[in-house]
């Protein structure tokens, strides 16, 4: 049985990654000519303007969070609008029909959106390293932070999927709910910077705890500390990993 | 005995409260090649539905060569090939990648998805096309394809939801021929389709499903053998009195055209001694429709529930 579902998980996840190379000048371009634009608008014009922030230029303190910016977004649309587009057209039937456990199901979209994201990650890496030098703190503190966030946002992605019943529903919380947690999520600031009271609203954003997290491992500077943000990563990724396992298991949107 | 197919008992209630099946039972055996047909919204596709886990049953019990699908799901799916009625792949990908990686989540390895892919895309006629997206396929190509798909694990059992539907008259019979090879090489049948003429070729046994119920379940002799008479057209010449025709039931369909009900061992000599008699000249004859439509409209009209009838 082992043979069989590791075959299944390696066809669907083969699937998956020839989805988002197929169209690359959707899934993996733009990601890099917005942020190239980041780096050079708030990095190099007006981040020269501003200083120096927790002991580093700021082209050097956003790098870290235009990283995770892009890895945020690109796990969670690479799942929600895949498993969508499959929902839309019919063809989840063929892994529905299918002995695939929904285990796999769940693996194979997030093995999707984890590959998406990390290919993006790299290529943003890339192109910060014409600005800025790479700094790194910690390997493994970024490694374990790039898999963690990019693994919950797949699976956001593909709750966002389970529910979306038009292309509207897949877009609507890309933009009106995962971008601005991102933005006011310590991109381009440290909260450490806000008020009080903006600093404790600002920790019931989970997406401060991975851009500070990550950038922890880039720069060595937190936030919060790094073992809350580890904590708080692996408490999203249970939850939906639970909730998202038992809604394709009663067939939400998939079965009547 | 194990049955290739076990249903009991089987009934569906939708959220909305359409009741689709009001408990079927339904036993197909090993090799047979079984048509279940029934009028739109019957519940044909809502049990085939059931069958392949794409429906959740409300209760009964389904086993598909022994295994349960409440107990045995992994193995019960392992046995089946689903051709549904609408094009479910996904356009973009080409041929060879919708085969492969179909083959792939029933645990067969890619050297080997390959190595079928290719025969059954040859023997669908599809290898020249393996590279192209299926998008570009014609609507026939897609159909072929879809049964290619469905083949790749080697199901013991294929279940085909109206396979035919928009397929031109001759890609049908090489379909037909097709699926007649498949089933004398061992695969169990169970086909859905409008085109009675279609289950009339094929199928052994049938069964029918109307409002939820299976109200026939049988072998298709047995069920022909059922037909007490068959309306036959008989086109003819010009002629200057209409003929008289006595001892069958006759009414002219326009000024050329007779329609006569022939009785089950009535024969058509008598009447075609009552034509050249009265100096008629039949130009051609034919059945007025495919005779297992007429039994089907028949036993659908007489098996209809009450209300129905009178709405």
């Amino acid at each position: 049985m082992f043979n069989l579902y590791f075959t299944a998980l390696k066809s669907l996840a083969v699937k998956e990654t020839n989805r988002y190379l197929r169209i690359w000048v959707q899934t993996l371009v733009p990601p890099v000519i917005t942020t190239s634009l980041y780096f050079v608008i708030f990095g190099n014009l007006i981040g020269g303007r501003i200083g120096q922030m927790e002991g580093f230029s700021y082209m050097e303190f956003i790098v870290p969070g235009l990283i995770m910016m892009s890895v945020i977004t690109s796990s969670y649309s690479n799942v929600s609008s895949s498993f969508f587009s499959q929902k839309f057209q019919k063809n989840i039937e063929e892994l529905l029909i299918a002995p695939v456990p929904t285990h796999v199901i769940m693996w194979g979209f997030v093995f999707g959106g984890l590959g998406r994201s990390i290919l993006v990650g790299i290529l943003v890496t890339v192109i910060s390293l014409f600005f800025v030098p790479l700094q790194v703190y910690s390997w493994l503190i970024i490694i374990l932070t790039l898999f963690m966030t990019s693994i919950l946002f797949s699976l956001a992605g593909l709750l966002n999927g389970i529910f979306a019943q038009s292309f509207d529903d897949v877009s609507i919380v890309p933009t009106f709910v995962l971008q601005p947690l991102t933005y006011l999520g310590g991109v381009f600031y440290s909260i450490s910077m806000l008020p009080p009271f903006w600093q404790a609203v600002s920790k019931v954003n989970p997406i401060v705890y991975m851009i500070s997290g990550f950038r922890y491992g880039f720069l060595g500077v937190i936030d919060v500390p790094v073992m809350v943000s580890m904590g708080i990563l692996v408490i999203f990724i249970v939850a939906l990993y639970a909730i998202c396992w038992y809604l394709i298991e009663k067939g939400r949107g998939l079965r009547s | 005995m194990t049955y290739a197919l076990e249903i009991k008992d089987l009934k569906k209630v939708y959220g909305t409260g359409v009741v689709a099946l009001k408990g079927i039972n339904l036993n197909v055996e090993e090799g047979d090649f079984y048509a279940l047909l029934g009028p739109n919204g019957a519940g044909k596709s809502t049990t085939i539905g059931i069958i392949t886990s794409l429906v959740n049953k409300t209760s009964g019990k389904v086993k598909v060569f022994g295994h349960d699908l409440d107990t045995d799901l992994v193995r019960l799916k392992q046995q089946i090939g689903l051709v549904p009625q609408e094009f479910n792949f996904n356009p973009f990908e080409t041929v060879q990648q919708i085969v492969v990686n179909q083959a792939g989540y029933y645990g067969v390895s890619r050297k080997e998805a390959l190595e079928r892919s290719e025969k059954y895309l040859k023997q669908s006629d599809l290898w020249e096309k393996r590279n192209v997206r299926a998008r570009m396929l014609s609507g026939g190509m897609k159909r072929r394809l879809m049964i290619a798909r469905a083949l790749m694990h080697e199901p013991r059992l294929l279940i085909l939801d109206e396979p035919t539907a928009g397929v031109d008259i001759e890609l049908r019979r090489e379909m037909w021929t097709f699926l007649r090879e498949l089933n004398k090489n061992g695969t169990t049948i169970i086909l859905t389709t409008h085109y009675l003429e279609e289950a009339e070729m094929l199928c052994r046994n049938i069964g029918i499903i109307q409002s939820g119920e299976l109200i026939e379940n049988t072998s298709m002799k047995t069920l022909l053998a059922k037909l007490q008479f068959e309306t036959f057209i008989f086109d003819l010449d010009r002629f200057d009195k209409k003929p008289e025709i006595k001892g069958y039931t006759s009414y002219f369909e326009d000024e050329q055209t007779l329609a006569v009900e022939i009785e089950r061992n009535q024969g058509v000599n008598q009447l075609f001694e009552q034509l050249t008699q009265q100096g008629i000249k039949v130009l051609s004859m034919r059945n007025k429709s495919n005779r297992l439509e007429e039994l089907f409209l028949k036993i659908t009209e007489e098996k209809q529930p009450v209300e129905e009838k009178h709405v």
